[in-house]
C-alpha cells in the first residue's frame, strides 16, 4: 500500500514539475477563466442587480471551461515521445497512474480557481459575507468530482482521433449533477443562507465523488490496454 | 440461412401489423379523457410518447449490460449489440424529445419546461450521442469496442444521479406546470400496452437489421483484406 501511494506521489510530482517548468497550462487556464468572466460581463449588464444571482453560475462556467483545458492536456502531453508507453511500462499498479493524474489535475485546477475566484468577486463588485470554510469545502468537493471523472474521460479521449473536441462533448453530460450541486451550494453561500438548508447538494456531490472515483478506478485498466 | 430469413420476415410482418393495430386503437378505440377539453386529439400522442420513452430506457440498459459483458468476455458480438442498441435508443429518445414539445405546447402552452423527466431525458440523449461519437472517433475496432464499453458503463451509472439531482433542483425552483396526472381508463391502458408491445417489436426488428448491417460490414472488410493479400 505504501508502494502504491509513493508511486501516486511520484506521478503527481512528475506532472507538477513538468508544468511548473513552463507554467504553460496554468497561465492558459487562468487567462481563459478571466476571459469567460469578461465575456459574461459583456453578455449581461455587470451593474444590474440580477448579476448577483447569476454570479455563482458564471463562476462555475469559468472554472469548468478552464478546467477542461487542463484535463485535455494531462494525457495528450504524454503522447509526445510516446511517454505514455513509458508510464505504462513502469512497475506500478495502473490505478496509481489514474490517481496520480487525478491529484495532479486537482492541484492545478484548484490553484487556478484559488486565483480566479477573488478576481471574479472583485470584477463583479460582490461582497461575500458567508463562510469561507464552507465555500472552500464546496469548491474542493465539486472540483474533485469534476476532475475524477474528467481525468478518466481525458485518458479515453486522448486515444482517439478527435481528442480535444471529444472531451467536452463526453464530459459535460456526465458532470451535470456536479454542476447543479456546485451552483446551488455557491448560490446559497453567496446569498448568506444557512448551509444546512442546502446540505442535500453537498451529499449529492459527495456521492458523486465516491461513485466516480470507484468506477473509473475499476475501469482504468481497460482504458490503458496496449 | 433460409430459416433465419423467414424468422426475420415473420418478425417484420408481426411488427407491421401490431403497429397498425396500435394506430387503430390509439385513434378509434381509446377514449379521450373527459378533463381534456380543447384539442383532445393531441392527448393521443401520449401512447407513442410513453412507449418510445420506455424502449429508449430499455435500449440504454441493454447498452450497459452488453458493455459489461464485452469487457468480461471480449466477444465481438456484445459490442455489436451494444452499438446497435445505442443507435436505436438515440432514435427512440429523439422521438420522445420531439413528441414531448408537440404535446407540451398544446397542454401547457410551452414547448419546453425544465421538468425533471424532460431534463433527464435530454441529458440521457446527450450521453448516448457522446457514446456514438466515441465509436466514430476511435480508430481501431478493438479500441472502439473497449472505449465504448467503458463509456457505456460510466454513462449508465450516471443516469440515476442525474435524475435525482435534477429532481431536487426542480423542487427548489417552483414548478410552474403541475403534471396533471390523468388516470388512465382500462381502455386507455390496453391501448398503451399494445403501443408498448408494437414499439418493443419494432426495437427488436431494428436491432436485427442493424446487426445484419454490422455483420455485412465485417464480411466486407474480410473480403477486402483477402483481396489485398491475394493480389
Amino acid at each position: 500500500m505504501s508502494h502504491f501511494w509513493s508511486s501516486v506521489r511520484a506521478i503527481v510530482w512528475k506532472d507538477l514539475k513538468a508544468e511548473f517548468r513552463t507554467k504553460e497550462m496554468l497561465s492558459s487556464m487562468l487567462i481563459f477563466a478571466f476571459l469567460v468572466i469578461v465575456i459574461f460581463s459583456f453578455a449581461f449588464d455587470p451593474g444590474a442587480q440580477s448579476v448577483k444571482q447569476i454570479l455563482p453560475g458564471v463562476i462555475w462556467v469559468g472554472f469548468l471551461f478552464s478546467g477542461i483545458l487542463g484535463l485535455n492536456r494531462s494525457f495528450l502531453s504524454e503522447q509526445i515521445n510516446d511517454a505514455i508507453s513509458g508510464l505504462m511500462l513502469a512497475p506500478v499498479d495502473r490505478a496509481a497512474i489514474y490517481f496520480g493524474k487525478v491529484f495532479g489535475n486537482l492541484i492545478q485546477t484548484t490553484l487556478v480557481e484559488a486565483i480566479a475566484l477573488p478576481v471574479f468577486i472583485i470584477l463583479f463588485d460582490f461582497n461575500y459575507a458567508g463562510s469561507w470554510l464552507w465555500l472552500i469545502l464546496v469548491i474542493l468537493a465539486s472540483t474533485f468530482g469534476f476532475v475524477a471523472v474528467g481525468t478518466f474521460l481525458a485518458a479515453l479521449a486522448s486515444n482517439t482521433r478527435s481528442s480535444e473536441v471529444l472531451l467536452p462533448i463526453i464530459l459535460f453530460p456526465v458532470i451535470v449533477p456536479v454542476v447543479i450541486g456546485a451552483v446551488e451550494l455557491t448560490k446559497a453561500l453567496f446569498a448568506g443562507a444557512d448551509i444546512s438548508t442546502v446540505m442535500i447538494w453537498l451529499q449529492v456531490i459527495c456521492v458523486y465523488d465516491v461513485v466516480f472515483t470507484v468506477v473509473p478506478f475499476l475501469l482504468f485498466d481497460y482504458l490503458l490496454e496496449a | 440461412m433460409l430459416g433465419l430469413n423467414k424468422l426475420r420476415m415473420v418478425l417484420g410482418a408481426a411488427t407491421f401489423f401490431l403497429i397498425l393495430a396500435a394506430i387503430y386503437m390509439v385513434f378509434l378505440y381509446a377514449p379521450v379523457p373527459s378533463n381534456v377539453t380543447d384539442m383532445p386529439e393531441v392527448q393521443k400522442i401520449l401512447y407513442f410518447h410513453v412507449s418510445a420513452a420506455w424502449i429508449g430506457f430499455l435500449a440504454f440498459f441493454v447498452v450497459f449490460v452488453c458493455s459489461i459483458l464485452y469487457l468480461k468476455t471480449r466477444s465481438r458480438k456484445w459490442d455489436l449489440v451494444a452499438a446497435s442498441s445505442a443507435e436505436v435508443g438515440v432514435v427512440y429518445t429523439s422521438i420522445v424529445l420531439l413528441t414531448g414539445p408537440v404535446w407540451g405546447k398544446a397542454a401547457w402552452n410551452v414547448w419546453w419546461t425544465w421538468d425533471p423527466r424532460l431534463t433527464t431525458t435530454l441529458v440521457l440523449w446527450f450521453i448516448y450521442v457522446a457514446y456514438i461519437i466515441i465509436r466514430n472517433s476511435a480508430e481501431e475496432d478493438e479500441k472502439r469496442a473497449r472505449f465504448a464499453a467503458v463509456f457505456g458503463i460510466i454513462g449508465f451509472i450516471d443516469v440515476p444521479i442525474v435524475f435525482m439531482a435534477i429532481r431536487w433542483w426542480r423542487t427548489i425552483h417552483p414548478l410552474i406546470f403541475e403534471s396533471n396526472s390523468v388516470g388512465l381508463t382500462p381502455k386507455m391502458l390496453t391501448t398503451l400496452f399494445v403501443s408498448l408491445g408494437a414499439f418493443t417489436l419494432l426495437y427488436i426488428y431494428y436491432m436485427v437489421l442493424r446487426l445484419d448491417i454490422s455483420k455485412a460490414r465485417l464480411q466486407l472488410a474480410e473480403i477486402k483484406e483477402r483481396l489485398r493479400s491475394d493480389y
